[in-house]
């Protein structure tokens, strides 16, 4: 069957769509890393002293740290000394003001992105923070936030406007000690996106962030954090696009997420860097830390992820489940076609009593892709009850691509209960015949198992992303009935 | 409507069939039994253009086109419908949305306006009504978890949706207890029309007392060796494939 599969592949693999280059003046490092840079990003900004010292500390515990090697991904070292780790948009003023004051071709960029800037998406409810290389360019809808006492901003203004919220929490959920990606991003991370929904406020509509590497040689290194007080609701969404370039570009971000006591975050992202040509050159690397902390009694956290992506992606969202009778969740479709890597699932860590947490991962390859899930459900002595499943499926297309699960337990409670799944099925010539038989061609066909197979995951989107998803994936949408 | 001449097919360079000549007027319900890996199977898969199979000779022509020309899904828009004997799942792929594209890509390739999801719904509620079958069909995943009566009955359902010129229905009797066949069989016969023809491939004369054929052909070592109506097949359970073979093995 081989032409069969190579049918398959043909149908598979698209353009990449986004790989356009936008032509601002910007105002760019030059490459390279030390002290120096640090504070000059730092000085960049405006910072305040408690961020400066912040980033130098990160900095000194980078340098003694090594990169991982442990994932099932395999590229060559990167020179930390060729990339620039600063470039934002020279605007005329310092920054933008408003959404007026914002340079049309990144609005125009963002159009072609399909994200609603501006304010007319007031339609679409989503409040967006659109960064582009290294910094927020324009966030949408404050003032209406700002009514309910939501702070939705970036994470640069926050340091001033809010610095005590960015002190308790900055790096309490994700260490800067605690993976080399992490520390260097504390180093030199450039903006990102603050969020703050204040007790029992149920944030009124999504939060989006839109991220864009654009510049050359540019490393992006933002950084998220939202929390969540008492009782109060936020839905975030994240999407990720870059031009096309051939030489390797670095993305390591770090998301932090704090849900108090009865809160709840759901946390979407639609990942589509991209993913070099179809010979492996190019492509962005991605290694993301994201974690949460069920802090409170009851709170939940809820990761929905849609990877298509990437040359390599090494992300593991976790939820650290400290509140008794909190709940996590990771809900995750990666697709990985010609060369991509990607090595990601989930942790989650049980600590308080009762606490639940439910992991849905479904892996699709085609070409000569490596889809790794890598995950750890973990219980700690005390955390009576406790409970977890995870479902792991992985959609195999064509003979040339690999599937690897790699799932780690460790329970130290007895009355713990663990569940663990797994599936490996490749996308048969028998089921796209049986299609083909029915009348439905094999592109069409080949889009319904997939969209079939990834169903658990898309029905935990937020409608603003399920059109995009399923976009994404070439699959035409499922019918309105029902 | 249905001729098939002289067809030859080979699978990884083994001869299966050895020169098969079948004609099927409009209306007409065919049987073609026969013992297993006679080539049953495999005339059902080289009408309805399966990849693996090679036609080495001959012809297929439906309605005076050439089939072999045709790719399957070009095949089922000119109204050629397989039964699968072994109807595969598509999990999480709901049937409803499964079954309203395969519609709208045999009415796009007639040139006819698709149905939306509302006139679908009423569609399939009237064949669902026809096979007297429950509803929650239509919300379940293609084939996932299904019976093995409950896929056969939705093979037919699929059938009465797609109203094929020519129906292939391999061994739609294979797994079913004698309660699920007599079902299958009123569906089927619901479906028969003076438009419609049908080829029933079986291995057991059983299904033929509730769908009864208009002709009955034999298929052993690849070729057709007797045809006959009706009580051809009774003369079969009554004796075996053994004394047809023989008489074959006499003549050569």
């Amino acid at each position: 069957m081989a032409t069969e599969s190579q049918e398959i592949d043909r149908y598979i693999s698209r353009e990449y769509e986004h790989g356009f280059v936008t032509e601002v003046q910007q105002d760019t490092f030059p490459p390279g890393l030390d002290e120096g840079v640090v504070r000059a990003i730092s000085a960049k900004k405006n910072e305040p002293e408690f961020m400066l010292e912040y980033r130098l500390k990160a900095f000194e515990i980078w340098q003694q740290m090594e990169p991982p090697e442990w994932a099932h991904v395999h590229y060559p070292a990167i020179d930390f000394n060729s990339i620039s780790y600063f470039s934002a948009p020279k605007a005329d003023s310092d920054k933008p003001q408003s959404l007026a004051d914002v340079d049309p071709e990144i609005l125009e960029t963002y159009e072609k992105l399909g994200i609603p800037l501006h304010e007319r998406a007031a339609l679409a409810g989503v409040a967006v923070d659109a960064v582009f290389d290294s910094v927020s360019v324009a966030t949408t809808f404050k003032d209406k936030l700002a009514e309910e006492g939501v702070i939705f901003c970036p994470l640069s203004e926050a340091v001033h406007d809010h610095p005590e919220l960015v002190k308790q929490y900055l790096g309490s959920v994700v260490p800067t000690a605690d993976n080399f990606y992490a520390a260097l991003n504390a180093a030199v991370f450039s903006d990102g996106s603050f969020v703050y929904i204040p007790k029992g406020v149920r944030c009124p509509m999504e939060l989006s962030t839109y991220f864009r590497i654009n510049a050359l040689n540019t490393g992006q290194f933002e950084r998220t954090l939202i929390i969540a007080d008492e009782g109060s609701h936020v839905s975030y969404l994240e999407g990720c696009t870059a031009p096309m370039r051939d030489e390797n570009q670095l993305h390591a971000a770090v998301v932090e997420l704090v849900a108090m006591k009865d809160a709840q975050i759901k946390y979407s992202t639609v990942q589509n860097w991209y993913p070099g040509d179809k010979e492996g050159k190019g492509g962005i690397y991605n290694f993301v830390t994201k974690r949460g902390d069920c802090r409170g009694a009851r709170s939940k956290i809820s990761w929905t992820q849609v990877e298509t992506g990437s040359a390599i992606t090494w992300k593991y969202p976790s939820v650290v489940l400290t509140g008794d009778d909190s709940v996590g969740e990771f809900y995750s479709v990666a697709l990985t076609n010609n060369y991509q890597q990607a090595d990601t699932g989930s942790k989650m860590i049980h600590i308080g009593k009762n606490s639940r947490s439910t992991i849905i991962s479904k892996g699709i390859s085609a070409g000569k892709a490596e889809n790794a899930y890598r995950g750890l459900v973990k219980v700690l002595p005390g955390a009576t009850g406790a409970r977890n499943y995870t479902q792991c499926d992985s959609l195999l297309i064509g003979s040339r691509c690999g599937a690897h699960t790699f799932p780690y337990i460790e329970v130290q409670e007895p009355s713990a209960q663990v569940e663990h799944e797994a599936t490996t099925s490749r996308i048969g010539e028998d089921q796209l015949f049986y299609c083909r038989q029915r009348g439905i061609a094999e592109e069409e066909a080949v889009s319904m198992i997939v969209n079939g197979f990834c169903k658990d995951v898309f029905t935990e989107l937020p409608m603003e992303f399920a059109v995009e998803v399923q976009r994404l994936l070439g699959v035409s949408l499922e019918g309105s009935v029902g | 409507m249905l001729k098939v001449n002289d067809l030859k097919v080979e699978v990884n360079g083994k001869s299966i069939l050895k020169g098969l000549t079948l004609n099927i007027g409009a209306g007409e319900v065919h049987a073609i039994m026969g013992p297993n890996g006679s080539g049953k199977s495999t005339l059902s898969h080289v009408l309805s253009g399966r990849d693996g199979y090679e036609v080495v000779g001959g012809s297929i022509e439906l309605d005076g086109e050439d089939m072999l020309a045709l790719s399957p899904e070009a095949r089922a828009w000119k109204g050629l419908f397989l039964g699968f004997q072994y109807p595969v799942a598509i999990p999480g792929l709901n049937s409803s949305v499964f079954m309203r594209e395969a519609v709208n890509a045999q009415r796009r390739s007639r040139g006819e306006s698709e149905y939306d999801a509302m006139d679908f719904l009423s569609i399939s509620r009237e064949k669902m009504k026809l096979l007297d079958m429950d509803e929650s069909f239509m919300s379940r995943a293609v084939n996932d978890g299904f019976s093995g009566g409950e896929k056969k009955r939705n093979e037919i359902y699929q059938m009465a949706l797609l109203e094929p010129r020519l129906a292939i229905l391999d061994e739609i009797d294979s797994g079913l207890d004698i309660d699920a066949l007599k079902v299958v069989s009123e569906g089927i016969n619901k479906l028969r029309s003076p438009e419609r023809s049908l080829i029933m491939v079986t291995h057991y004369q059983r299904l033929l007392d509730y769908v009864v054929p208009d002709f009955v052909h034999v298929l052993s070592g690849g070729k057709i060796i007797r045809s006959g109506g009706r009580e051809l097949a009774l003369e079969l359970e009554e004796s075996g494939y053994g004394w047809l073979e023989q008489d074959m093995a006499a003549a050569e």
